[in-house]
């Protein structure tokens, strides 16, 4: 399978594609849309949504402050339930852990649950390469996955794509002409998807919660696959960050109800599957094996760092639809595997802040995302530390020297009536009425398509003496 | 009652008129004004673009500014945010320095913050006549304004209210993000622009100068009849 191969796409480049992909804008426009109504009806439907996103904040903060007793108590519960927990301190690990449990049951064909954490240690080509045939099966992931395209949505990995475009990929990938009506396309996606879960050895999931108390995993799905995908198949491994543990089963209802509502607006979703170990003595289903891979790859770290709330995301995907940027060019010009306002902070802090130096400064900083998250984590926050954090990476630039200029003249109020007299002086040479057609340098995007405004030809402060007199 | 002006630097130096209306309106109320002449900027250019230290320089300047111990009101939801919200926390580790933050952001006012909320004005006896509709600045979600704007707007005599769709959605502005980015901010102030242009208003309403330049500047590209108004100019109609 043809999986994306560039780790770090050119932003402006990729985003400015987007902007001139009528058919993407279009689509971006009505997912986010229906998205964000439903997050907005289905938080005033609450009685006090905003002490109930309070709660699950405590929740999960109380569980990363104890995330070592947490962890280790998860490991004795799934334990106990004949479950075996695999610890992986990076992507290498966790893709060697899930080969080798294929290897060694004798796996050979594998069906997975969809699962953004897979996807963060780009799960997929391993098990190809070691001779495992995966099939996605959730419908979005499905399309992707023959596509040889990445997610470019949390939860809707798809929303890139129109009914026309799938069924070309379907058509193409199945050799058969295929209509490009929503329903035959649902109905030839559930007949081969079936198929492939009845042939299956090898289940793959996610986890949006895990338990330490229970040493439960629950799995949140609106089409079914999840629950298809724990129980066809006689081995079941779950992927979970090591941040998606929390404390007790009775906090599961506070974050399920967050989850749909943050998600896509629903009371529910359609299928919670809750799962505590492999198929127990005299039960009728389930796998023989249950293997918990924990991943770290890089969260520990931020544990200790000044982005620790960053792990209290549960994953739903609403700061996305909030935003006003991600609305405009969609999930694959942010480069990585997590997308939108969030993924602007998740794929530096995993993957590396050098490496990725446009994301933070891709947000207006107009705080939607945080409106909407439903554990209100302080994403505006988290970018602008990012952007500090970057000038220790870079040798100093025009930029920071020009910022320290400017710093140095706002000190001085003289300097800066100074500067301001000046300013005004040159700029209103070229402007007319008072607005500036075009600028030079840095400015020359802002001109492209709105004017500027020069200063006034009296200042504030020009005019304060005459407003006392 | 005795207030200080903030009327930030692009108040200062691109938009005058608002602060004129801003202590027009206030005096036409019972408010005494006086304006702290030694005010700059407050830093979130500085500060939004990463550059903490430079920032809390500024943040010790403008709290040096407005040590007069008055209420400070300013017309600009986006300079409180960054006083009220931000200096604290930037100032957090300073010894002398937190315990001044926490009380200019205390003391610090948005307009209509201030209006509704302190002088208890719900109607401050304006009147235009016309068709407005309000686009809702970013930092008043911050603020938790989200209902004091309109409050004062409805009850303009003469003015009627459109409601603009996506009224809530950032103009596209975000200081630097809008250098940066202008193919992105681009694309957003020109869809905000246009949903303004549907409501069929004489004149959008905002609270920001940020909002004003950069709504302001792409409506007058669009050679659009919509005029734009700074609420304290509105307010101060009479």
């Amino acid at each position: 399978m043809n999986y994306a191969k560039h780790e770090h796409h050119d932003f402006a480049g990729a985003s400015a594609q987007a902007l001139t992909d009528p058919p993407l804008q279009a689509a971006l426009a009505r997912l986010t849309d229906i998205l964000m109504a439903g997050n907005r009806r289905s938080y005033a439907a609450l009685a006090d949504s905003s002490a109930l996103r309070d709660h699950a904040k405590r929740i999960k903060e109380h569980a990363l402050a104890h995330l070592d007793r947490y962890l280790e108590e998860l490991e004795q519960t799934v334990t106990k339930r004949g479950g075996k927990v695999h610890w992986a301190a990076t992507a290498e690990d966790a893709r060697q852990i899930v080969v080798n449990i294929a290897r060694q049951a004798g796996c050979k064909k594998a069906v997975k649950s969809k699962s953004m954490t897979s996807e963060e240690i780009h799960l997929n080509p391993a098990l190809e390469k070691a001779g495992v045939e995966v099939t996605e099966t959730d419908f979005g992931e499905f399309i992707i996955q023959i596509a040889g395209e990445r997610p470019s949505h949390l939860v809707a990995p798809a929303v890139h794509h129109t009914r026309e475009s799938i069924a070309r990929v379907m058509s193409h990938h199945l050799q058969e002409s295929l209509p490009d009506d929503a329903r035959s396309l649902a109905m030839t996606g559930r007949r081969v998807l079936r198929e492939k879960f009845y042939q299956a050895d090898l289940g793959i999931t996610g986890a949006n919660f895990v338990v330490a108390q229970t040493g439960t995993i629950v799995l949140v799905t609106n089409e079914g696959n999840g629950r298809l995908t724990t129980t066809c198949p006689r081995v079941h491994v779950a992927i979970a960050g090591i941040e998606k543990v929390i404390p007790r089963f009775s906090d599961l209802p506070v974050f399920l109800k967050l989850l749909a509502r943050g998600a896509t607006g629903q009371t529910l979703s359609v299928y919670t599957t809750i799962i505590t170990g492999a198929r127990q003595p005299g039960e009728m289903d389930g796998p023989e094996e249950f293997h918990l891979v924990l991943l770290d790859n890089g969260r520990s770290k931020i544990l200790g760092s000044p982005f620790r709330e960053s792990l209290q995301c549960i994953r739903c995907g609403a700061c996305l639809n909030a935003c006003p940027v991600y609305r405009r060019i969609g999930g694959h010009a942010y480069g990585g595997v997590y997308s939108g306002p969030i993924g602007s902070i998740l794929t530096p802090l995993y993957d590396s802040v050098s490496l990725n130096p446009d994301l933070p400064h891709a947000s207006s900083l107009c705080g939607a995302c945080q409106a909407a998250c439903p554990v209100k984590i302080n994403i505006p926050h988290m970018l602008i530390g990012l952007r500090q954090m970057q000038h220790r990476y870079k040798p100093a630039r025009l930029e920071d020297l020009a910022y320290a200029a400017w710093k140095e003249v706002l000190r001085r109020p003289w300097l800066y009536r100074l500067s301001l007299r000046f300013a005004k002086v040159f700029l209103r040479l070229f402007a007319q009425d008072g607005w500036l057609r075009r600028l030079p340098g840095p400015g020359s995007g802002w001109t492209q398509v709105r004017d500027f405004p020069a200063p006034a030809k009296r200042t504030f402060r020009d005019r304060w003496k005459e407003l006392n007199s | 009652m005795k207030v200080s002006l903030m009327v930030t630097c692009l108040g200062d130096a691109l938009f005058p008129e608002v602060g004129v209306a801003t202590v027009r309106l206030l005096r036409r109320l019972g408010v005494e004004v006086d304006f702290p002449a030694a005010q700059t900027c407050c830093g979130q250019p500085h500060f939004n673009s990463g550059y903490h230290h430079d920032a809390r320089e500024l943040a010790k300047h403008t709290i040096q500014a407005f040590a007069n111990k008055q209420l400070v009101v300013s017309p600009s939801g986006s300079c409180a945010a960054m006083v009220k919200l931000e200096y604290p926390e930037l100032l957090h580790d300073d010894m002398v320095w937190h315990g001044r933050a926490e009380d200019l952001a205390r003391r610090t006012h948005e307009l209509s913050d201030f209006l509704v909320n302190v002088l208890k004005k719900e109607d401050v006896g304006a009147r235009l006549e016309g068709k407005a509709t309000y686009h809702m600045a970013c930092h008043l979600r911050g603020l938790g304004l989200q209902r004091e704007p309109e409050t004062l707007l409805q009850n303009v005599r003469g003015l009627q209210l459109a409601p603009l769709e996506r009224y809530d959605e950032c103009c596209g502005f975000g200081g630097s993000f809008s250098v940066r980015y202008p193919g992105i901010s681009g694309a957003m102030v020109q869809d905000k622009a246009a949903l303004i242009e549907k409501t069929g208003a004489d004149v959008v309403v905002a609270t920001d100068a940020g909002c004003l330049m950069n709504i302001g500047g792409c409506l007058r590209r669009r050679g659009s009849k919509v005029k734009f108004m700074h609420l304290a100019e509105v307010l101060n109609s009479t």
